[in-house]
């Protein structure tokens, strides 16, 4: 897609034998315009434009322990935007990955609770459950032939009804017990919900694997075969098959990898409020899907980056606490929201537009 | 299309899941402490048993799904219609005109007697109508009250939500709090809004409301800490739902404020919070009454042609106040979900 664009047409003369130019066809662009090219940096100058701005009207903001309460909301959005974009680049979506975290909450919940087991057995069968539901949907896909946004809704509807029936037949009541108190939470909760200090500032751990997450994913959709299968079936999965990439294996692990994120995120989650309530989570996939394509994923497919998300989660984040730091009229909330979104994703799209024109 | 082969890839991911489970309840991981094993068998409350004609009552509310007050709404109404002798049909539909589609239903399936929620009472009027014109008793509950009597229901059971605000706010300021914020989870929803509209009203301090996406926990919690810190004067933080009073908790210890917290409604977690002092009170609107009062008051009309608050007053619910002062006697009930 894009990265055609940036191949300027061979014309003119071939170069003359002996000449070590190039043919043409690589002929470099000036650095500037192929950094503006690439899709992260549209979003990290909108990120940047939204910080600076909220930096100045949200006196509060300059705080340190603002910006970690601003990076710990990104960092739950943008730890479920990773996998989202990686398969967004893969040429799929995925409309259950909001309901899907607290499915995952739920199941190590009820089942830790009422089998009265170490929590860490709940931890594991939702790792299973979680995994099983993204190869579900890969696998429907892939032997359907459905658009994923047909059976991904499907199973949206499905884990919506589930989440709520099935909390209900156990519990018998719409949320699930508190299990702060047995054992195995005081540890997953160490791992999934703890915060540490970082110069008098209290941090949540689940910052810092975002970042991490977001490292290795970057890793590897850029240095990885796997990730060079990713760019190929999001691009043409029918050339891609041809020149023998995977799609089926590519395609499934890819849902699967947006199962393992909900995992991770639902048990956050669950170690840090102690209970779930079943009605949770409705509206939260489009939320991630919306950081994805801010950070510069395309919804077509084939095009976008890890990084990106990483700053369209963050853009997120920071202008929804934003205009509560900055004391805005709470009614006019979503449509700041709104606004300030839209404008994010227009920046991006100038920057790219300028950047490939020649 | 993608209709190549492909490995055989076995898919035994929900029977991998069991067998471990299983499994690792025989290698010994079973918790020592919490879990279902600690919880007290609480037995259902059961009140004697009616011998009167079998009768179909319908309950027909605007709860949404997976919503926890509504859970103890509809097991007050059950355990009211084991008793007396009742078929109970319950339906549910946030969206006022699905609501009356539900209600025509009922109708059409000729109950004996119809309870239903006014969250919009203009959108149900027309279908109200229908069922006095077909003979079937109505009894409104929970939302309403300025209603009822306009559209010739025949007894109300519940709270206002304003009525609930103004006391909320009465008992803040006996509390001693200079200024409140007032988080609602839902944006727009009317009863929230007249909740906070009513602490506002009687509350001699500042009300700051403040929206959050109820549906996304970790968002709510950022969001009220996010206002902590803007705003440090806030000295109390007032939500209109339990799980939201429990995440408030955490965001106060998180930016750091000496700001209390106070609720609408209750649930089992709230009474610990409340025990420990994490949380100074909770206002009931007992829905677990009202549930009950509606489905036994169309018994009683029935069976004795009775008129819960003599067809002219509502039966009020609430606002009841639960604090450490009674907390220990509540608890016991809520700790099975009845209250």
């Amino acid at each position: 897609m894009s990265m055609t664009q940036q191949a300027t047409p061979a014309v003119g003369t071939p170069p003359a034998p002996g000449q070590k130019q190039s043919d043409g066809r690589t002929r470099q662009r000036p650095l500037a315009l192929r950094l503006l090219a690439r899709p992260e940096v549209g979003v990290f100058l909108g990120a940047v434009a939204v910080l600076v701005f909220f930096l100045f009207a949200a006196p509060p903001v300059r705080d340190g322990s603002s910006m970690a309460n601003i990076l710990y909301q990104s960092s739950t959005i943008g730890i479920m935007a990773l996998p989202v974009a990686l398969l967004m680049i893969g040429g799929e979506f995925d409309l259950s990955a909001g309901v899907a975290v607290i499915t995952s909450a739920l199941t190590a919940s009820m089942l830790s609770y009422q089998l009265t087991m170490n929590v860490w057995v709940g931890v594991i069968v939702a790792l299973l459950v979680s995994l099983a539901i993204g190869a579900f949907n890969g696998w429907l896909l892939v032997k359907t032939g459905l658009p994923s946004f047909l059976v991904t809704l499907g199973t949206f509807l499905i884990l919506q009804g589930v989440n709520l029936a099935i909390t209900k037949l156990v519990t018998g009541n719409v949320a699930t017990d508190d299990i702060s108190d047995m054992d195995g939470f005081a540890q997953a909760q160490k791992i999934f919900a703890s915060s540490f200090e970082v110069g008098g500032v209290n941090v949540k751990i689940t910052v810092v694997y975002w970042l991490v997450f977001a490292a290795l994913a970057t890793w590897v959709l850029l240095r990885t075969k796997y990730g060079n299968w990713i760019f190929a079936v999001g691009g043409n999965k029918h050339s891609a098959r041809a020149v023998g990439v995977p799609v089926t294996f590519t395609k499934i692990s890819l849902f699967m990898l947006v199962g393992f994120g909900a995992w991770f995120v639902g048990m956050h989650q669950l170690f840090s409020f102690n209970t779930v309530q079943s009605g949770e989570g409705v509206g939260q996939e489009l939320i991630y899907i919306a950081a994805a394509v801010i950070g510069g994923c395309l919804l077509t497919g084939g095009y976008g980056s890890a990084i990106g998300p990483v700053f369209g989660a963050f853009m997120f984040g920071m202008v929804q606490q934003g205009i509560v730091y900055a004391g805005w009229n709470p009614d006019w909330f979503k449509a700041f929201l709104g606004v300030m979104l839209l404008g994010a994703v227009l920046i991006n799209l100038w920057v790219q537009r300028t950047a490939t024109r020649r | 299309m993608d209709r190549s082969s492909h490995p055989r890839s076995r898919r035994f991911a929900p029977v991998i899941a069991v067998a471990a489970a299983a499994a690792l309840t025989l290698a010994g991981c079973s918790s020592s402490s919490g879990g279902k094993k600690s919880e007290e068998g609480a037995a259902n409350a059961s009140a004697g048993k009616a011998t009167t004609p079998r009768m179909t009552v319908a309950l027909v509310t605007h709860q949404a799904p997976g919503d926890t007050f509504w859970d103890t709404v509809r097991k007050g109404a059950e355990v009211a219609a084991a008793k007396d002798n009742i078929k109970l049909v319950y339906s549910a539909d946030p969206n006022a005109g699905n609501q009356a589609n539900l209600v025509q239903n009922a109708i059409d399936q000729k109950v004996d007697g119809i309870a239903v929620t006014l969250a919009k009472p203009d959108a149900l009027k027309g279908v109200i109508g229908k069922a006095e014109s077909a003979g079937i008793p109505v009894v409104g509950l929970n939302s309403g009250l300025s209603d009822w009597k306009k559209l010739n229901l025949l007894e109300f059971f519940g709270q206002d939500e304003s009525v609930a605000g103004e006391a909320f706010g009465k008992k803040l300021n006996e509390v001693g709090a200079k200024k409140v914020l007032c988080v609602m989870q839902e944006q727009g929803n009317v009863g929230l809004t007249q909740r906070c509209d009513g602490v506002a009203k009687t509350f001699e301090g500042k009300v700051d409301p403040q929206n959050v996406n109820g549906t996304d926990m970790p968002s709510v919690k950022s969001t009220i800490t996010a206002k902590l810190k803007q705003d440090p004067s806030i000295d109390y933080v007032v939500t209109l739902g339990a799980p939201f009073a429990l995440t408030a908790v955490q965001s106060a210890e998180d930016a750091g404020s000496k700001a209390k917290i106070a609720t609408f409604d209750l649930n089992k977690d709230l009474i610990k919070s409340i025990k420990a002092g994490d949380i100074q009170f909770a206002v009931d609107q007992q829905p677990y009454l009202q549930g009950y009062l509606a489905v036994d008051g169309l018994w009683l009309y029935k069976n004795n042609g009775n008129y819960s608050g003599g067809g002219e007053q509502p039966v009020l619910t609430g606002p009841a106040f639960v604090d450490k002062s009674n907390v220990d006697k509540i608890g016991e009930f809520a700790a099975k979900g009845t209250r």
